[in-house]
């Protein structure tokens, strides 16, 4: 499987998916 | 609490400047410098980026992410802890505060002492050059992306509580 970070398009795409998965994280687990 | 309001302003202005430079010249390296230094590569010119341009850009790049990181933590002031332990509130402003931080390791123990072979002013093999520039490469790419996130989450604000439910 190629590095999603070789391109800047899959750069940008995982930083917009963990920006999701942290969302998620600080609204059901911070208090 | 005047003096400590001051601190505070003068604080977040210097963490905006430095933190401007800082990512600015994190994605003029991955959205410019790689693909035109390939380029360059190609027609016998990369000479004028590596040996003139890098360098100091180099330069501005990791000491604007100390100042960053020490503007931003003078600007936390009391709330340093609990930012850092995700607590009282501080939950979203400390996830940025984490991601920044990671970034800033990044940066001097990786892309630095990588970028010192790549460029020379380090001695190192061919080999160890290739290998070094990988390492800088994939540590810068992870920066960008985890730029991402933690502009997001140093946004944090009454918009933010509003529209994402922090």
């Amino acid at each position: 499987m190629k590095n999603p970070l070789d391109s800047l398009w899959g750069t940008v795409i995982a930083g917009l998916v963990l920006t999701a998965v942290l969302v998620f994280f600080a609204r059901n687990f911070l208090g | 609490m005047e003096n400590l309001d001051l601190v505070a302003a003068l604080s977040r202005w210097i963490h905006f400047m430095a933190g401007v430079m800082w990512i600015g010249l994190l994605y003029y390296f991955n959205f410019v410098q790689v693909a035109a230094l390939k380029n360059a590569s190609a027609d016998g010119t990369a000479a004028g980026i590596s040996k003139h341009v890098a360098p100091r850009a180099l330069l501005f790049f990791r000491w604007s992410a100390v100042v960053t990181w020490l503007a931003g933590a003078a600007l936390l002031g009391p709330l340093f802890v609990d930012a850092f332990l995700l607590r009282n509130g501080m939950g979203p402003m400390g996830i940025g505060a984490w991601l920044g931080t990671i970034m800033l390791i990044n940066v001097w123990v990786l892309i630095w002492p990588n970028q010192k072979k790549v460029l020379g002013m380090t001695p190192a093999s061919e080999a160890e050059k290739s290998k070094a520039r990988r390492s800088a490469f994939l540590a810068s790419r992870t920066n960008v992306m985890l730029s991402i996130p933690m502009l997001f989450f140093m946004a944090a604000g009454w918009s933010h509580r509003a529209l994402f439910g922090l």
